[in-house]
């Protein structure tokens, strides 16, 4: 029995309760002094990244041999995938090795959908296109439940996450899942950076206009491309109005947690050292995102109680 | 039952329609047709009688907007199984797209088009050319030259042309020779990388967006372009409701502009990519239930002249791809009347005759084709579609006489149902199944 994460709209609010509940689990097991466990013994996990994300693939493949999951990974460049066999025949390829799970990270949206119909394995959306990233989201926000120590939900919560929308599947899908727990979300962005059609999500093109309120500030990644295609004129401009810089991070709350998904752009979004903002939790989510991919995994492979006792038993040295 | 078949699909046999409701450009009346020696007659000592009652009788139909996609790429369609998924969907005459390879911008090529869809004898085949020497949007094509051997429609169809000089040209050099540009609409500096429909769907899933704003700003361009030159123009394929507008407008303004709908515009939303599957990927691109309103009423109101398939078929392996890379484009020869039946006529927005005018005569005129859409009178070619208006019915791709089996309307029900096409007296399709 085997389930897919493919995203948080589908995982729902409880589905996200469940993962973050299990993710303390995983990271009671990440501080012992032997953090391995045989959950996850026999079962065999592909890597399967059609776009390069070695900070990503190198979290999952930590989260899966902590859990004595067997791993294999495939990994291609666009220009090889465009010359070389379809999506299609690479996956039932590889299922047909037999894959319990595979680990889908693929620069088109509903790629993971896809493969998850043409296989029995699990399939966990490792980032699609600017779609879905619903780990990055559940890592997000297990770091903000464990930082501000909200166990019961982000009721009354003010988020502001801020940069490239539109082309951000972090921003998606880290808005649903921080929407999901209750939180209220505001998207800072020029038009230019935003979807075309916004529905009912709060914006604004000032983050000046809300920096004082914020419980969480999440800044987005500025990507150079988007200079060329005249989204924004260039980033000097980007960072006077868009950039944490040391004038906004003095306006703060003092409690106010400053987010990245990383890698950061020194200098461009974050224009103040991190160790200097006592908020900053930047490298508390890479470190969360091993323990939130461990639940992933184990609640997509294992989550049986015979499988759940295996969590106590440490692998013998 | 082999011989019968041979037998029936020869014109030497002469057969009556009995009891039929007949819809033509004279009206809509019950009585019998009876054809003899390829020609619908007064009367006749008939050799097949085929019992009429509960079927409608009608010109064949004309699609405007046909991709056979031979010569170039044989493993989608052939000329052969297009015209014959034509013919199971009613059809006595297609136009088959210039986005060849190579480019039906020569004699030669289109020659050849024409003549495989001879060869093939399951409908008229008739070649449109391109606008522009390869459909590259830089030189024009000879419109003369294959004016001569009978080309009436030229497209760039896949891409517009961009250059509003080279439009401006197209227009004014073609003017005189009887001939239509038939235009796709797409700034393209607006749709660059575009999945879908720019909208609240795209939005959520991340997609870039293909906005109305790109199709309807170059309809609105050469409909001033047509007001300044007073060429004609056809525009393909009409997917929003402001283009639907523009050109009701034009029409008031006495303008000689013409337009098409396809199926699939008039019945499904960009709601279905939500699904992630590349089966509803089109260009230009499925849009929202007001898009589909407007197109329904501008097709029940005459500003959309005609309904056209934009068959356009793709092999599997390519549609089974990521939404951003597979191709666009859908099957819709076979579905196009029971898709035209069901959101039009059932959802009250036309009646039947206007669905049948618009699949038939009016497409005919606009082709300038002068053996199709013709009235069901003595004298006049048997060449004919019989339908019953009321069976419901499903699509079976893997039962499409169409090489491709991309159609979008799997699970959606469908109204109306082929049972025989005629051309020139000959039955290219009997009870339903192609003759050949």
């Amino acid at each position: 029995m085997s389930a897919s994460l493919l995203s948080i709209d589908e995982l729902g609010a409880a589905g996200v309760e469940r993962i973050l509940d299990l993710a303390d689990t995983m990271a009671e097991v990440n501080r012992r002094p032997n953090p391995k466990v045989p959950a996850l013994r026999g079962k065999t996990v592909c890597f399967a990244f059609f776009e390069d994300s070695t900070r990503t693939r190198l979290s999952f493949d930590t989260a899966a041999k902590r859990l004595s999951a067997d791993t294999m990974t495939f990994a291609v460049s666009q220009s090889s995938l465009s010359k070389g066999e379809s999506l299609k025949d690479t996956v039932e390829t590889i299922a047909a090795m037999g894959v319990d799970a595979f680990v889908i990270r693929h620069r088109s949206t509903g790629a993971p959908w896809l493969v998850d119909g043409w296989t029995n394995a699990a399939v966990v959306n490792a980032g699609d296109g600017w779609h879905a990233h619903p780990t990055q989201a559940l890592l997000d926000a297990y770091t903000v439940r464990t930082s501000l120590n909200r166990r019961d939900g982000f009721d009354g919560l003010r988020f502001a996450i801020a940069g490239d929308i539109k082309h951000s599947r972090v921003a998606r899908s880290t808005t649903a899942a921080f929407r999901a727990l209750g939180a209220d979300v505001t998207w800072v962005a020029p038009q230019t950076l935003l979807p075309p059609s916004i529905g009912d999500h709060h914006v604004t093109d000032r983050l000046d206009d809300v920096i004082e309120e914020l419980d969480v500030l999440y800044l987005l990644r500025m990507q150079n491309e988007r200079m060329t295609e005249a989204l924004v004129p260039n980033l000097r401009e980007y960072t006077a109005r868009f950039g944490l810089t040391a004038e906004r991070a003095a306006r703060l709350a003092p409690q106010c947690l400053v987010m990245h998904p990383g890698p950061v752009n020194r200098g461009v979004e974050l224009a103040v050292d991190p160790a200097e903002l006592p908020g900053a939790v930047i490298n508390q989510q890479v470190t969360n995102g091993i323990a939130v991919r461990m639940a992933v995994l184990f609640d997509c492979l294992a989550a049986t109680p015979d499988a759940t006792s295996e969590l106590e038993r440490p692998v013998a040295q | 039952m082999t011989n019968a078949n041979q037998l029936d699909s020869t014109s030497d046999v002469s057969v009556s329609i009995t009891d039929a409701t007949i819809i033509d450009p004279n009206g809509t009346r019950s009585g019998s047709v009876p054809i003899a020696t390829g020609v619908i007659v007064a009367s006749c000592e008939p050799d097949v009688t085929i019992d009429g009652a509960g079927l409608v009788v009608c010109p064949g139909f004309v699609d405007l907007h046909t991709h056979l996609r031979e010569p170039g790429k044989e493993e989608a369609e052939t000329i052969e199984t297009g015209s014959r998924a034509a013919a199971v969907g009613g059809y006595t005459a297609v136009v088959a797209m210039p986005n060849t390879d190579p480019t039906q911008d020569s004699v030669a090529v289109v020659e050849n088009v024409r003549q495989q869809g001879i060869r093939a004898g399951l409908s008229d085949v008739h070649p449109s050319g391109s606008i522009t020497v390869g459909r590259k949007g830089a030189e024009l094509t000879p419109f003369a030259e294959l004016a001569e051997v009978g080309v009436r429609i030229f497209t760039d169809d896949g891409n517009g042309v961009q250059d509003p000089q080279l439009m401006r040209r197209a227009f004014e050099y073609s003017k005189a020779l009887g001939v239509t540009m038939a235009h796709h609409c797409e700034v393209e500096p607006l749709t660059a990388g575009a999945v879908m429909h720019e909208g609240e769907c795209c939005s959520h899933l991340g997609l870039p967006g293909w906005p109305a704003l790109a199709e309807e700003l170059m309809v609105h361009r050469d409909i001033e372009l047509v007001r300044l030159t007073g060429a004609p123009a056809h525009f393909l394929h009409l997917s929003t409701a402001t283009s639907v507008e523009l050109v009701r407008a034009a029409k008031a303004d006495g303008l000689p502009v013409t337009a098409e709908a396809t199926p699939h515009h008039l019945s499904l939303t960009d709601e279905l990519l939500r699904s992630y599957s590349a089966i509803y990927k089109v260009n230009p691109p499925l849009r929202t239930m007001v898009d589909v309103d407007a197109v329904r009423a501008g097709i029940a109101d005459g500003t959309i002249d005609a309904i056209a398939t934009d068959h356009a078929p793709h092999v599997s392996e390519t549609k089974e791809q990521p939404l951003d890379m597979a191709p666009p484009g859908m099957v819709g020869l076979e579905t196009a009347l029971g898709g035209s039946i069901a959101h039009l006529v059932d959802t009250g927005v036309a009646e039947l005759a206007d669905v049948v005018a618009a699949m038939s005569w009016t497409p005919a005129e606009l082709a300038r084709l002068e053996r199709h859409g013709r009235p069901i009178e003595p004298g006049e070619p048997a060449t004919l579609c019989v339908f019953d208006p009321t069976e419901t019915w499903e699509v079976v791709p893997a039962l499409l006489a169409s090489k491709s089996r991309n159609t979008p309307f799997v699970g959606v029900p469908l109204r109306g149902r082929v049972r025989h096409t005629l051309l020139e007296g000959s039955f290219t399709v009997r009870d339903g199944r192609p003759t050949k």
